[in-house]
């Protein structure tokens, strides 16, 4: 079977043509096309051109991040810095020319390490044709028929010292994340105000290891918080098994990575 | 379904082609446009053995859908030597980083686009710009001395 490929000049046009249900969206294509080459063809693939998806800008304490943006054009953006370590992590060079930005939101199980960065950091996201932005960790919990995301707004860290990030796996420079951590733990007067932390390949989608969280909320960074974020990791999580790890393994493992990197941002 | 125009250059020259519906870039290149030096590893994004330069970013054309490189440039290692090897291609001989070769095309590919950027790679950035590539012959010391004898412009010393 062939698809019909059809290309809008813009979004709104796209997601219109996407409401009829059968098509589906083509950003970087290295998932969809993937599934293009292994036989899963979509009756319709539908996408843009549209020049508004590739754009970066600021909004007030965050910063828009058009859904089309690339991994390589996010890397050489100054003002996401704060972004970097978890783009740079996705996949090899070729990956980060082509994978998207929007298309790191629906990657299945072990891919989303930008996504898990995002969710720690609290973005929302924009959808097309919709006014507002609804919070990423809702889209995370039902990705099926969400309709097309427009835009990514991710609040900046106001210490970039307070985020950290960390992807775990087993071949390196480039492989899929046995575990990969986000945590953004803005503080006040010594204290956590505000604990969020992300898990990749940790469940169907990144997920907020919200137990980790409570442990952290209103402590001090300190070897006694990070001991017990570490020992409530996977709280309340049943992580996936593998070619790369059983889900026994990464209950086992998660709270130790989670601590190696509270450690090493309480260093600083 | 019909099939769709698509013209490209391809190593600087005009290409015209006709894209078939879902048809990716690898598969346009070697047969629509009879370029066979991006090769057919594992059309999953895995290999990077089909790694080709677009407007000089490096891609896996098996997972770039053909029709989309419409009015855009791309490279293949078809288009790296003149009368002359290029020096890539000349580091790669003398360094013995090509065995069977099948990964040489997009290995070239990889560090052409690494060269054309940083032309001064740290053995790190070397090891990073080829880690989508996989090499099953040569444990990949010799590559990475190829690309780093080129950047130190001591390809025969
Ligand atoms: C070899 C290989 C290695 C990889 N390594 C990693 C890795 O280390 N880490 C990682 O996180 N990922 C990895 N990936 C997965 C993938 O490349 C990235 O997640 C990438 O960001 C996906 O983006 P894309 O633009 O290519 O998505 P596409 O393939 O274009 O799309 C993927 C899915 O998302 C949907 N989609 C895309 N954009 C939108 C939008 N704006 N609105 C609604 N739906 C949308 C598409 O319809 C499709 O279902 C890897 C993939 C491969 C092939
Ligand atoms: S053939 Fe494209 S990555 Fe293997
Ligand atoms: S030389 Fe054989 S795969 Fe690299």
């Amino acid at each position: 079977m062939t698809p019909a490929v059809e290309t809008y000049a813009t979004l709104a046009e796209a997601a219109r043509a996407m409401a009829s249900g059968d098509g589906v969206y083509l950003a970087g294509g290295t998932l969809l096309m993937r599934a293009v080459n292994a036989g899963e063809v979509p009756r319709r693939i539908i996408r843009t051109t549209d020049r508004t998806l590739r754009e970066i800008a600021p909004v007030g304490d965050a910063v828009r991040i058009g859904a089309g943006v690339t991994m390589v054009e996010l890397l050489q953006n100054r003002e996401l810095a704060f972004l970097h370590a978890a783009a740079r992590q996705v996949g090899g060079p070729q990956i980060r020319a082509m994978g998207t930005v929007g298309g790191n939101l629906f990657a299945p199980h072990p891919y989303g390490d930008l996504a898990v960065a995002l969710l720690a950091l609290g973005a929302r996201v924009v959808m097309a044709g919709q006014a507002g932005a609804r919070p990423l960790a809702d889209l995370l919990r039902d990705r099926a028929r969400t309709g097309l995301v427009a835009a990514i707004e991710c609040p900046r860290p106001r210490d970039a010292r307070s985020f950290g990030f960390l992807k775990v796996s087993r071949v390196h420079p480039r492989g899929a994340s046995v575990v990969s951590i986000g945590a953004h733990l803005p503080r006040e007067g010594g204290r956590i105000r505000g604990a969020r932390i992300a898990f990749g390949a940790m469940g169907a989608a990144p997920l907020q290891a919200s137990a980790a969280e409570r442990a952290l909320e209103g402590q001090a960074l300190d070897a006694a918080a990070i001991a017990r974020a570490g020992a409530v990791a996977a709280q309340g999580i049943d992580p996936p098994s593998d070619s790369l790890a059983s889900s026994w393994y990464r209950r086992e493992v998660s709270g130790v990575h989670l601590r190696r990197l509270l450690e090493s941002m309480e260093r600083g | 379904m019909a099939k769709k125009p698509v013209t490209f250059t391809l190593n600087g020259t005009e290409r015209a082609a006709f894209a078939d519906p879902g048809q990716n870039l690898l598969d346009l290149l070697r047969r629509g446009v009879g370029d066979l030096t991006p090769k057919y590893g594992c059309a999953q994004g895995g290999c990077g053995a089909c790694t080709v330069l677009i407007d000089g970013a490096p891609h896996l054309s098996c997972l770039v859908l053909g029709e989309t490189v419409e009015g855009r440039a791309v490279e293949t290692a078809a288009g790296l030597s003149g009368a002359a090897l290029h020096p890539l291609q000349e580091a790669f001989m003398v360094h013995f980083a090509a065995q069977c070769g099948y990964c040489t095309p997009g290995m070239l590919m990889a560090a052409k686009a690494l060269l054309d950027q940083t032309p001064k790679p740290t053995r790190e950035e070397v090891e990073e710009a080829i880690s989508g590539n996989l090499c099953r012959c040569t444990g990949y010391e010799p590559i990475i001395a190829a690309i780093l004898s080129v950047a130190n412009g001591s390809v025969r010393a």
